[in-house]
């Protein structure tokens, strides 16, 4: 238990410290790195979705990249068949791949951990040639994709293109975290927790854990989906390519490198993903998953906590 | 009927690739209750092992053996390294380092080898056998070695004592150390023979599909939906899940769906037997214990 | 012909302690058991004395000393104490219950390379347990209550141990069975020189078959001493005897 009033303010005080220096880098350095930050906000954005799953509920999904392309596609539809603004899809996706999330997780619900991990795994797997196929290519653009044309920010915004981007994505990943840690702090996070640590147990408190792990897969899935659409606008393409089983990987990576079920975790896994690889892309570009991977297991060896939030006090039958 | 036929060959061959790429999944599932998603990725890995030997000089059979026991060594060494002393936190813990494994293994083949498509190949002689226009050589070899393998594999289990210690090992670790086998040297051994198995269903596929970093995917899938099929604790229910498997990916596959959707096809088996009987059609069932 | 016990001394245990987790259980247990000798370890449930038996055969973290003739054995992994010469029948019985009784009885003798030897000691036990050559090919799970502890008995002896480890033979078996179990136990020890360490519920059938017996409360031992002894202390009666 915190003791103490130093340690309690050393939170908020750096957390605001933080939330300044988010708010002022646009400012202080070059229109690429930018870039490379406010895709850190949205893989952030689709990690914490991954963490509520994951971390907070203790069902590992592999397939998160699928949701992640559901709201990309949507996003990139809207906007390019129907012009519609880049922030104004966001609704729209996070309704679209709510569902999706929601669908899947209906029958996924029955499936105990494993075996949902490998149906995630299969989903991430297949997802690529599916979006590929011809008869969906009309909607997807096939083996191409889609190419968008170059954002506009909305009238009045008094900075740059990039600077928009930059603050639409901090602007939902700031309100994805609120909705987050009221959600973890009141009873569905109660519900969630007691759903992971004893999964058998929590039918016995009236949970009922089928519809409890199909909603929080829906809503996780709408955080990916949100992601989705912000990459769409940010990155002006989607391709099936860019939506293989390595994103939904790198999405697992993040949060349990950034730390599972906490909420600053999510952003320092994807600061992680967004950063190391590309300075492992130095080395060789395709060795940077090899370099990924072994990060991954250093992590999983020197932080057994970091796994603690799946096996926190967990008697888990095979 | 010829389409039908040749079809039906295809299938076989290719269910007798996925059969034994299954049992080595099953064999796994078996001794540690993982699913090793990076089996493929090491299959991947081992056959571009085998092509670099090939082409350092060596003859196909000297490079066949080899591979197969250098993949046998390195996966022992794997299990007994990594994923062991990582997997004791939590089960689930064990699906990452198999996550992690994926990535470098997938990784390491196209920083080593190059991502190109790459020729393979095969033992055995070029075209079809006389008067059997349907039935290629490879196709015939493919099934004969790969029914041999699996033999080897059950009289290995059946009547020697290390088989009969990993049988052991894998329904009571607990009593299996107290007539003093080591549960995890048993382990490691699983591991061993998984990735020997892989090897060899990636030798022999790669020959038809061409070798690439992406090469194994397919038979990933479409193993673990015969394991699946077949009963994840039963390696009889994965060589005939492996065979259905195949001839359902051939025909339907030549008919309903087309090659395009040969991955999102094994997602709708494995999501459909998970969702349809969890338990697979031929094992035993088991209960949960509180 | 039973002699007198000798006075070697097979296991001496001392400060023993060992636990689940967080969660300790036994507090300072010290025993000794001679060879040749048969120690009965009684006690209600839950006062510990299954988890002395898996202390002793390396299932468990343990802190204290257990001397196997003269050799530090604690904390050793249950392979190494097996292989020297300590064979642990479990709670439940532990058979692998997939596998046929001749598996399980190859089993037993894994760690032995001497064939001759194996397949003497595998006739003796069928002259111990005349049904299990009967259901040799039979599944271990398929056989009765009784039978399962029959090869789960024979199974830790085609280690040729010197210690035998006996966690509550008489569980779940009829009266008439527990008695023609101890009957072959009385004969194993006869023939089989091997020393046996039993933990009971059923006190009268154990104090037959015992030198000398301790009883275990709350993780420890609160009484200890001759058989007979034991069979008229007022604290065994009282719990166990069925007064």
């Amino acid at each position: 238990m915190r003791t103490g009033k130093p340690l309690n303010l050393l939170k908020p005080v750096a957390a605001g410290a933080a939330l300044l220096a988010a708010l002022l880098l646009p400012w202080l350095i070059s229109d690429y790195r930018v870039f490379q930050f406010t895709q850190v906000w949205i893989l952030a954005i689709a990690m914490l979705g991954l963490n509520l799953l994951t971390g907070w509920c203790g069902q590992v999904s592999l397939g998160h990249g699928a949701f992640f392309a559901v709201g990309a596609y949507c996003s990139a539809l809207l906007m390019h068949h129907l012009g519609v603004p880049d922030w104004l899809t966001l609704p729209a996706c996070a309704l679209v791949s709510y569902a999706a999330g929601w669908l899947f997780g209906l029958p996924a619900a029955r499936l105990e951990g494993l075996y949902l991990a490998l149906a995630s795994f299969a989903l991430a797997v297949a997802l690529p040639q599916l979006l590929k196929h011809p008869l969906l290519a009309p909607l997807t653009g096939g083996t191409q994709g889609i190419a968008l044309d170059a954002a506009t920010p909305p009238a009045g915004w008094p900075f740059s293109v990039e600077h928009w981007l930059y603050a639409l994505s901090l602007g939902s990943l700031l309100v994805a975290m609120l909705i987050t840690h009221q959600l973890v702090k009141g009873q569905p996070g109660r519900a969630m927790r007691a759903l992971r640590d004893h999964a058998v147990a929590a039918s016995t408190l009236g949970i009922d854990a089928a519809a409890l792990k199909a909603r929080v897969f829906g809503l996780s899935a709408m955080y990916a989906g949100v992601a989705g659409g912000l990459s769409a606008a940010t990155v002006r393409y989607v391709g099936p390519d860019s939506f293989d089983v390595f994103l939904s990987i790198s999405l697992l990576v993040g949060i349990v490198i950034g730390g599972l079920a906490s909420i600053p975790g999510s952003v320092l896994g994807a600061l992680f993903v967004q950063f190391v690889p590309h300075t492992a892309e130095q080395v060789s570009r395709e060795a940077a998953w090899a370099i990924y991977g072994l990060f991954l297991l250093i992590a999983l060896w020197a932080m057994p906590g970091g796994i603690a939030g799946l096996g926190r006090g967990r008697a888990r039958q095979r | 009927m010829e389409i039908f036929l040749h079809q039906l060959f295809a299938g076989v061959t290719s269910g007798a690739i996925y059969a034994s790429f299954a049992v080595a999944l099953v064999m796994v599932w078996r001794s540690t209750h993982h699913l090793n998603f990076a089996q493929g990725e090491m299959a991947m890995f081992s056959t571009y092992v085998a092509l670099a030997l090939i082409e350092a000089g060596l003859g196909y059979w000297s490079a066949f053996c080899l591979t197969i026991l250098l993949s046998f060594v390195a996966s022992m060494v794997l299990e007994r390294m990594i994923v062991a002393p990582i997997s004791k936190a939590h089960p689930l813990a064990a699906v990452i380092v198999f996550v992690a494994l994926l990535s470098i293994f997938h990784s390491l083949a196209s920083w080593l080898f190059t991502p190109v498509l790459r020729e393979f190949p095969s033992p055995f002689p070029n075209g079809s056998l006389d008067g059997f226009p349907y039935l290629s050589w490879h196709a015939t070899g493919v099934v004969a070695l790969i029914v041999l393998e699996l033999m080897a594999v059950w009289l290995f289990f059946r009547s020697t004592r290390l088989g009969l210690a990993m049988r052991a090992v894998a329904q009571n670790p607990d009593s299996s150390r107290l007539v003093g086998i080591s549960a995890g040297r048993m382990l490691a051994l699983g591991w061993g023979l998984a990735a020997a198995l892989g090897a060899v269903a990636g030798m022999m596929i790669a020959p038809i599909i061409y070798l690439d970093p992406n090469m194994m995917a397919g038979v990933l899938l479409y193993g673990f939906a015969a394991a699946l099929l077949g009963g994840i604790d039963n390696p009889w229910g994965a060589a005939a899940g492996g065979l259905i498997v195949g001839l359902l990916d051939a025909l339907v596959g030549a008919w309903l769906i087309g090659p395009e959707l040969k991955l999102s096809f094994a997602l709708a088996l494995i999501v459909g037997v998970l969702l349809v009987r969890p338990a697979g059609l031929f094992s035993r069932p088991t209960q949960t214990r509180v | 012909m039973v002699g007198r016990p000798i006075m070697t001394l097979l296991l001496e245990v001392e400060q023993l302690c060992a636990g689940y987790g967080d969660i300790s259980i036994l507090q300072n247990i010290n025993l000794s058991i001679g060879s040749g000798q048969v120690i009965a370890l009684l006690g209600a449930n839950g006062a510990g004395k299954t988890t002395t038996l898996r202390a002793l055969s390396g299932m468990l973290k343990v802190s204290g000393r257990i001397r196997l003739q003269g050799a530090d054995i604690a904390g050793l992994p249950p392979e190494r104490i097996a292989g020297l010469g300590v064979a642990h029948v479990p709670e439940g019985r532990g058979t692998f219950s997939h596998l046929t009784v001749d598996e399980n009885l190859r089993l037993g003798a894994w760690l032995r390379r001497d064939r001759a030897g194996i397949e003497a000691d595998r006739e003796r036990m069928f002259g111990h347990f005349p049904r299990l050559k009967e259901r040799l090919s039979q599944q271990a799970g398929t056989l009765s209550g009784g039978e399962q502890q029959m090869l789960a008995i024979a199974r830790a002896l085609m280690l040729k141990p010197r210690l035998l480890l006996l966690d509550e033979p008489s569980f779940g078996l009829a009266p008439r069975l527990v008695d023609q179990l101890f009957d072959a136990l009385h004969m194993i020890r006869q023939q089989e020189q091997v020393s046996m360490l039993v933990v009971e519920q059923n006190a009268h059938a154990a104090l037959s078959l015992a030198d000398t017996a301790y009883l275990l409360e709350h993780g420890s031992i609160i009484a200890s001493g001759p058989a007979t002894d034991l069979r008229n202390d007022e604290r065994v009666q009282r719990a166990y005897l069925g007064e």
